[in-house]
């Protein structure tokens, strides 16, 4: 058989094998990944959409330092008892400024995509502090040092800076004044306060959520975010007649 | 281990360890106000004891000129050691986690003991940390033996393998510091990556040049699957952990991609893992140490060529399969679902392969637990293949995502293939090595098996049973038409399972570590074997590669 043949003479060869085990193995990936960054459809329009303030983005970065990921997913998949339990599908531009996504894989606990705004930020806080206080059978780790940490906001700058390297549209504005904002955003009663809101929308949440004003702690910007998981556009509650078209199957 | 070294290579030895002394000393020194800096600090340790080590014996004489007359093997039996370490630590660290699912308070108000932190450690540990030296270490072996030439130098496979376990000892120390990008199976940040990027670069080349001094025409099946993880691995690696740092001095930095591409490409990664480090790796190990046991030659030549490039086309498509449902569009989701399906060919083409290679050596099957780990290793092989293969298709996928059911599916092959194979590797490549007639205690190696086949049918039973009720649960209605379960009630239907996994994890651990005792002990008294070498040697020309029952 000519194949084997080729075969017999292609092994004695180590460059010829090395190049065919590269090309063979490339060709799926080029077809599968490379149209999603220039397919217009992957990622539907959403002009409302807004970006992470640095508190919130810090929050996201606590969840990710926890590993909260391997838990809850951010996911709400096209299913529906998926949609009643947790809310209007998940759509893509959803996590456009998300780098790196976490959609997660695995729901040891409930689904986080819409989360933000179900419940109080005194609700979060007891829950982080000790899960079973709120929900006796959770077998969710209790995060009580989230409350004794004092956020580090010296690097939000960098943080931002780095997220408009990969793509994320922060200005200049906004990365000048990251660590002000984070601080302002969790105490509405300061000077700092003013600029949050004129710089990242009127619907951004100014409060104190750990309910001290003063310092953010790490609890501040944990439950910042999670405040904000599917608030950043209205796109998937509205009827979007684009996205309907195209999420349709 | 030193005096096998010669003055030259003491020398370049030195150099290098002072160079990662210098990395980590300027980490440590430009990072010192966040984790970088101890990090920098660990490696910057870590060479300066390798150095003095290195010292100790460098003025011990130079070996003489007759070792090239002989394998080197030095490297495979520190990394067998290590690799058998990382297993303990591993599975430990899994079944301990797996017990704060059931008792969630034992976290000691710590961030570094809770579930999240410690959950990657569990994953790199057994995949890279046991998996990755196991496969590093019988690459070393295998590769000098199928192509009967020695290694082309004595320092790269040090720094391989130690580098290897460098980036190791970075990746868990990082996490349980919360140090990580997020990515499953790729957490470690970018400065690891990049240290990870030059260790295998180097890994491949020295790979390359073993197979140029090669005395055999053809490269061996099993070289061809140890090349293709080494290649893979590295393309999918440096492609996944694309990622811009806040700044050189700092851990931190955000991936390149973000969202619906970012996802695909962490599962395109994700899945070829699974495929290029836990299956082709461990199918070359395989296609050596099974009929070298079972003193039998491969089965089916042409069903190994077809496997081979089944595998390595098909398994690249698959990734997507991970996203059912999702925001990932459908016709990526239909192609990822087709070819997962197809893949079941290639898969059962190599299990079929492996166990009609044990036709004629059944009775050394029943009689040799070694043999029989990699046996039973083949047929979970085969099991989980099929099972992977049902589970990407997407209204089973429906049922079984986010459930319990994924993670038994994972341990099935974990456990069932990939730990299987090695422990039967390990223990037929033990006495080999250390010129011993056999293991210590052939009777540790009969209670290690039947410990680790027990462990496994629980831990997979349990995650069955609970990923599906989990799954029904959801989407159960009631009678009016709206949902009949609340989370928690799910939650509190998975405990008797998570007790029952957590157990059949303790018995595979104690299995892991009765075996290292095991070759612990073979290693410091079983006695001198009258042990044959001359069949085990380089350069015998003429000769076919794979010698059955040599």
């Amino acid at each position: 058989m000519s194949f084997f043949g080729f075969h017999y003479r292609l092994e004695r060869k180590t460059i010829p094998f090395v190049l065919a085990i590269v090309g063979v193995a490339s060709i799926g990936g080029i077809v599968e990944i490379a149209p999603l960054f220039t397919i217009h459809q992957t990622v539907e329009a959403a002009p409302d959409m807004r970006v992470y303030t640095p508190l919130e983005l810090a929050g996201r970065n606590i969840y990710i330092r926890e590993g909260c990921y391997a838990c809850h997913s951010q996911m709400i998949r096209t299913l529906r008892d998926e949609v009643e339990r947790y809310g209007p599908y998940s759509l893509a531009v959803e996590s456009k400024y998300d780098h790196p996504h976490l959609w997660g894989s695995k729901r040891t606990g409930p689904d986080l995509a819409r989360v933000g705004g179900k419940y109080s930020d005194e609700w979060h806080v007891a829950h982080l502090y000790n899960p079973r206080d709120v929900m006796p059978e959770s077998v969710m780790p209790a995060y009580r040092w989230l409350k004794r940490n004092t956020l580090d906001t010296s690097t939000l700058s960098l943080d931002l800076k780095a997220m408009r390297a990969v793509g994320v549209p922060y200005s200049d504005d906004m990365i000048a004044n990251a660590t002000a904002d984070a601080y302002g955003q969790a105490s509405p009663d300061s000077a700092q306060a003013d600029g949050v809101k004129s710089r990242y929308g009127e619907a951004t949440n100014v409060r104190a959520f750990d309910g001290v004003q003063g310092e953010p702690t790490e609890m501040d910007a944990l439950v910042a975010y999670l405040q904000i998981l599917g608030k950043l556009t209205d796109v998937a509650h509205t009827p979007v007649k684009q996205a309907s078209t195209e999420a349709g199957k | 281990m030193i005096a096998q070294l010669t003055r030259n290579e003491r020398q370049t030895a030195l150099l290098i360890l002072l160079a990662v002394a210098i990395g980590g000393l300027a980490m440590a020194v430009g990072g010192r106000d966040n984790l970088l800096g101890i990090h920098g600090a660990i490696a910057m340790a870590l060479a300066i004891v390798m150095m003095f080590v290195v010292i100790g014996g460098y003025y011990a004489p130079e070996p003489t000129e007759d070792r090239t007359a002989s394998y080197y093997d030095d490297p495979t039996k520190v990394g067998i050691i290590i690799a058998m370490v990382w297993a303990v630590i591993g599975m430990a660290v899994g079944d301990w986690v797996a017990w704060l699912l059931v008792f969630p308070d034992m976290t000691f108000d710590a961030g570094w003991a809770s579930f999240g932190r410690l959950r990657p450690i569990h994953t790199s540990g057994v995949i890279f940390g046991f998996g990755g030296n196991a496969l590093i270490a019988t690459s070393f072996y295998v590769m000098q033996r199928t192509s009967r030439a020695r290694m082309p130098d004595q320092v790269t496979p040090w720094f391989v393998l130690l580098g290897y376990n460098l980036f190791c000892i970075i990746a868990a120390t990082g996490y349980l510091m919360g140090v990580t990008q997020s990515r499953e199976y790729a957490e470690p940040e970018w400065y690891a990556d990049i240290w990870l990027v030059i260790v295998w670069v180097t890994y491949f080349v020295l790979y390359l040049r073993t197979l140029a001094r090669r005395k055999e025409p053809h490269i061996y099946v099993a070289n061809w699957y140890y090349l293709a993880f080494i290649l893979v691995v590295a393309m999918l690696h440096i492609v996944n952990n694309l990622a811009v740092p806040i700044s050189l001095t700092q851990a931190k930095s955000y991936s390149l991609f973000s969202g619906v591409q970012d996802a695909m490409t962490q599962w395109w990664y994700g899945h070829n893992a699974v495929a290029f480090f836990l299956t082709a790796g461990f199918l070359g190990m395989m296609y050596y140490y099974m009929p070298k046991r079972a003193g039998r030659p491969i089965y089916s030549y042409r069903l190994s060529i077809i496997s081979f490039w089944g595998i390595t086309f098909f398994y690249m498509w698959a990734g997507s399969h991970h996203l059912h449902y999702t925001a990932l569009p459908h016709w990526v989701q239909t192609l990822g679902m087709t070819f997962s399906v197809m893949l079941l060919v290639p898969s059962w083409a190599s299990a079929g392969n492996a166990l009609m290679t044990l036709n004629g050596a059944w009775h050394k099957v029943r009689d040799d637990a070694t043999l029989r780990f990699m046996m039973v290793a083949a047929v979970f092989y085969g099991l989980t293949t099929f099972e992977g293969s049902f589970m990407a298709i997407r209204p089973v996928n429906a049922l079984s995502h986010y459930t319990d059911w994924t993670v038994g599916h994972v341990h099935a092959g974990a456990l069932g293939w990939v730990a299987m194979i090695t422990f039967g590797a390990i223990y037929a490549s033990v006495p080999w090595l250390w010129k011993r007639e056999s293991m210590w205690s052939p009777r540790l190696v009969e209670v290690h098996f039947w410990l680790a086949l027990a462990g496994t049918i629980i831990y997979v039973f349990a995650m069955w049973n609970s990923g599906i009720i989990q799954g029904l649960m959801w989407r159960t209605y009631g009678e009016g038409g709206t949902l009949a379960y609340s989370f928690v009630d799910s939650l509190i239907a998975m405990r008797p399972y998570y007790i029952a996994r957590a157990v059949g994890g303790l018995f595979f651990l104690l299995g892991a570590a009765i075996g290292l005792y095991n070759i612990w002990m073979t290693i410091r008294s079983a006695p001198e074997a009258a042990y044959d070498m001359t069949p085990d040697e380089p350069v015998v020309a003429g000769m076919p590669a794979m010698q059955p029952g040599e």
